[in-house]
């Protein structure tokens, strides 16, 4: 923290240092959301064996296709916001909001998907109430695409707001905290596909 | 030093690149040992916790920048005191379940 001052060395030392704090400050916040879900993780790993005579993880996650598509999509998502930041940084507005454009189709396709899984599960008779298996799969994923919808619409909103303002010193430090949470979002998608879907299916 | 300072909180295209790829490919592997059953029991559970890992450290060092470089000393020591949080609430919510499971099991009998 002290010597991101350094970076800052010939003008703006007052706003890099305050952007520097903002951003400590939402990432005690992400550090603090994977607390909430490991809590969600713990619970989904304590009753997944509780089915109430209903299927269980192995029965009902079948489509696996379905969810590497689902994890592929997520992932390149996060690369390109990785280079939407790169253009933020390098100030070529055009490339970060390109990217930013293409980070948010690919967030919102997950989540058409996870929607249309979960529409699925329950036209079948499996949604949250079956059983405490299906309450604690509802809880996780739907924790995680709420998180991720989130992300959606403050992304909408820095597009506008780098449209209207161009890069400056705020806009970038809101790119950076969405581009933690962002990143974050991702490796919570990589516990729930190892520990719900692939272990499920073994 | 203000280049690697800059290099060292936001990344490069390569290091982006490389983590993406390294991604994938740690997406591709744990899978296919799932799908096509190239292990079995213990061992394809150890595998894919195994992968798992790796790829959230290929993501927190590709795409969150987290190093031991000086600027993220903070972000560091915040992060290990998360890491044993969750270790605590996750390995003891599981153990006090199990112990509960076994102990009700036997009342049962």
């Amino acid at each position: 923290m002290t010597t991101q001052v350094l970076d800052s060395h010939d003008h703006h030392d007052h706003d890099a240092e305050a952007s520097a704090k903002v951003v400590f400050g939402f990432w005690v916040y992400i550090l603090s959301d994977c607390i909430l879900f490991s809590m969600i993780f713990a619970t989904y790993a304590v009753l997944h064996n509780n089915t109430y005579g209903g299927p269980g993880a192995h029965e009902l996650f079948t489509n696996m296709p379905y969810v590497l598509i689902e994890t592929f999509i997520l992932l390149t998502s996060s690369f390109t916001y990785g280079l939407a930041m790169l253009g933020a940084h390098k100030g070529n507005k055009n490339q970060l909001l390109i990217w930013l454009v293409i980070t948010f189709i690919l967030g919102a396709s997950f989540i058409c998907m996870e929607l249309n899984e979960f529409h699925n599960l329950i036209a079948e008779g499996n949604g949250p109430q079956r059983s405490a298996f299906l309450s604690s799969f509802f809880t996780l994923v739907g924790t995680h695409g709420l998180h991720v919808t989130c992300g959606l619409v403050w992304m909408i909103l820095l597009i506008l707001q780098v449209s209207k303002h161009g890069i400056t010193s705020i806009t970038t430090r809101k790119l950076t905290c969405l581009s933690l949470f962002w990143h974050f979002l991702d490796i919570v998608w990589i516990f729930v596909f190892t520990i719900v879907y692939l272990m499920g299916a073994m | 030093m203000s280049n690697q300072t800059h290099d060292a909180n936001h990344g490069t295209q390569k290091s982006y690149i490389i983590g993406f790829i390294l991604s994938i490919l740690l997406t591709i592997i744990p899978y296919s040992l799932v799908v096509n059953h190239l292990l079995i029991g213990d061992a394809l559970v150890i595998a894919v916790v195994a992968l798992g890992i790796i790829q959230l450290l290929v993501q927190l060092i590709f795409f969150l920048h987290l190093s031991s470089h000086p600027s993220q000393r903070w972000n560091l020591i915040t992060f290990s005191f998360t890491v044993l949080i969750v270790v605590i609430l996750v390995i003891g919510s599981l153990w006090i379940m199990y112990n509960m499971n076994y102990n009700m099991m036997e009342h049962a009998n």
